[in-house]
């Protein structure tokens, strides 16, 4: 996908860029990296201890390029842009969007369509690659038996007709999932009952919750880049504080870290000595393997895959970005649906 | 009188372009450069600064502020030139500068039709003709404006004030050739939503 390519995300540490004529220049320790011609440029995304020179800064802003900062862990820090932006109008209509609860119920049927979709892929996508291997054949039948109850579940969704009934509904495809995500795991130090979030209290839950804190932190960014308010949600209420729609657009990418969660324990990139409980009973990841986690999350970012609605391959992680934007074409009715990122 | 948001003479010709286009400039803020556009501010660097000279009976003028209230738009030309007339007055005549060659639509035509529209209210005189000069050629083209021009650019500008007054962003329609030129083509996504997003969703369930 073209737009993607123009947008440069930075995530080297200690990177230093400025301008020489129409280029910009890339340096890492005085030594030069990279040279792109700006005009080929649509943004700039800049991960932890970036620094740009104010002259480059002022010629993005004169030119429509945007600069984005996060923090390593990609929390959306502050943003320079130019003087134009037509965002205002976008945002009102998110807004009344949100006010309509006929209009808020069928965005966020939409989204969690994508999210019980890709919950079935991730258990689907499991008998394929491990189904030989299990010889338990009763697990073999929990996994097929949760399938069909997530399918279920799936074409249940578009009966709901408020956010309750969909959040009932996506409450049972949770315990549905949950009941058997254990059985995907395959390194028995870690054991896994059920999903507990607040504190977590072991290192699977642990992990979980870590890595949704990311995946928000991207959505709440790729809202933010768009002109979305990420405060104004359509499925989770509005509280002061709440990124609200953050947490809407990263219901579909949530079996994705979960899988993202799983392949750091089966391929025993993380092991349970990395993990270490404090005295109320959660449980977090110790400083060294959490660089390790942030280098596995920040790798898979660059492997790419198919969007299925736009039939083109993307990097993951410009997918929140993407998504952001088909919500704000939704909004600004260029479709007739919003739609989640399907993963096949 | 009716006050009108003014409209940039230069947004005219990225509605002829392309209708959508001029929403998601306008409407949007949206804005990306590509060759083209980065090749057009090149040529413009030279005429972008505010600056006049005389020499014999043409006074020149460049980057100069125009505006039509009446019909609600305003810019900036490139160039004015005033011709000095045998009777003493002086009679503008507009130049555009455009990169590439002359088109086959008229879209440069209207732009400049527009600043003479402009000059004609501002100097409460008639502006019978002007010109386009091309980047690629390194020629002028002469411009008339007759009645078939005059009419196509108010009828530009009147829809143009619809889709500011509407705030809607028209529908995207995809021509691949044309397409690919824009520079705004990764936040239009043309290819993306010409298709019913309910439909594929629906269908994508249905399917297993």
């Amino acid at each position: 996908m073209r737009p993607l390519r123009n947008v440069i995300y930075i995530q080297t540490q200690n990177s230093w860029l400025h301008k020489d004529n129409d280029n910009l220049v890339l340096k890492v320790e005085k030594e030069t990296k990279a040279r792109v011609p700006i005009h080929k440029l649509q943004g700039l995304v800049c991960f932890g201890q970036v620094t740009i020179s104010p002259y480059l800064m002022a010629h993005c802003a004169e030119n429509g390029i945007t600069i984005t900062f996060l923090n390593m862990f990609g929390k959306y820090l502050a943003r320079v842009e130019g003087p134009v932006s037509g965002n205002v109008l976008l945002r009102r209509t998110q807004h009344l969007t949100g006010h309509s609860i006929e209009k808020s119920v069928a965005i966020a049927q939409t989204m969690l369509t994508g999210k019980l979709y890709n919950q079935r892929y991730v258990i689907r996508r499991y008998c394929r690659d491990y189904g030989e291997q299990i010889s338990d054949k009763n697990v073999l039948a929990q996994l097929q038996t949760a399938e069909k109850r997530l399918t279920r579940c799936l074409t249940q969704l578009s009966d709901c007709k408020g956010i309750d009934t969909l959040m009932g509904r996506e409450g049972e495809a949770a315990q549905v999932y949950f009941g058997v995500f254990k059985h995907l795991i395959r390194q028995p130090d870690f054991e896994f009952d059920t999903r507990r979030r607040r504190p977590p209290t072991d290192p699977v839950n642990a992990l979980l919750s870590f890595c949704y804190t990311l995946l928000t932190h991207d959505c709440r960014s790729a809202l933010e880049t768009t002109g979305l308010d990420p405060a104004s949600g359509f499925l989770h209420q509005l509280r002061s504080g709440r990124p609200s729609l953050a947490l809407d657009l990263a219901e579909e990418f949530r079996p994705m870290v979960d899988r993202f969660v799983l392949s750091l324990i089966n391929r025993k990139q993380l092991f349970i000595k990395d993990f270490e409980t404090l005295p109320n009973g959660s449980v977090t990841l110790k400083e060294e393997p959490r660089r390790t986690l942030l280098a596995a999350w920040q790798d898979r970012k660059q492997d790419t895959l198919l969007h299925p609605w736009f039939e083109e391959t993307v990097p993951i992680g410009l997918l929140p970005w993407l998504q952001a934007q088909v919500l704000a074409r939704f909004l600004r009715g260029d479709c007739d649906s919003y739609v989640p990122f399907l993963w096949k | 009188m009716q006050t009108f948001e003014p409209i940039f003479l230069s947004r005219l010709q990225h509605y002829l372009f392309c209708p959508r286009q001029f929403a998601l400039i306008e409407l949007e803020g949206v804005w990306a450069e590509n060759q083209w556009t980065a090749e057009g501010q090149v040529l413009h660097k030279k005429v972008n600064q505010p600056d006049q000279q005389k020499r014999g009976a043409i006074r020149t003028a460049w980057a100069l502020r125009l505006a039509n209230e009446e019909l609600g738009i305003e810019g900036i030309a490139d160039v004015v030139e005033y011709h000095k007339q045998e009777n003493g007055t002086e009679i503008p005549y507009p130049i555009e500068y455009k990169r590439g060659k002359p088109k086959t639509h008229r879209a440069d035509e209207v732009q400049l039709c527009a600043q003479a529209l402009c000059l004609e209210e501002m100097h409460g005189i008639t502006v019978p003709d002007g010109a386009l000069f091309y980047g690629e050629v390194r020629r002028r083209t002469a411009v008339v404006f007759d009645t078939e021009l005059r009419n196509l650019t108010q009828e530009t500008i009147a829809a143009c004030r619809m889709i500011v007054q509407t705030k809607l962003t028209p529908k995207a329609i995809y021509k691949s050739k044309k397409c690919s030129r824009c520079s705004l083509i990764d936040q239009c996504h043309p290819k993306g939503f010409h298709k019913s997003a309910a439909a594929w969703l629906a269908e994508q369930i249905k399917e297993d």
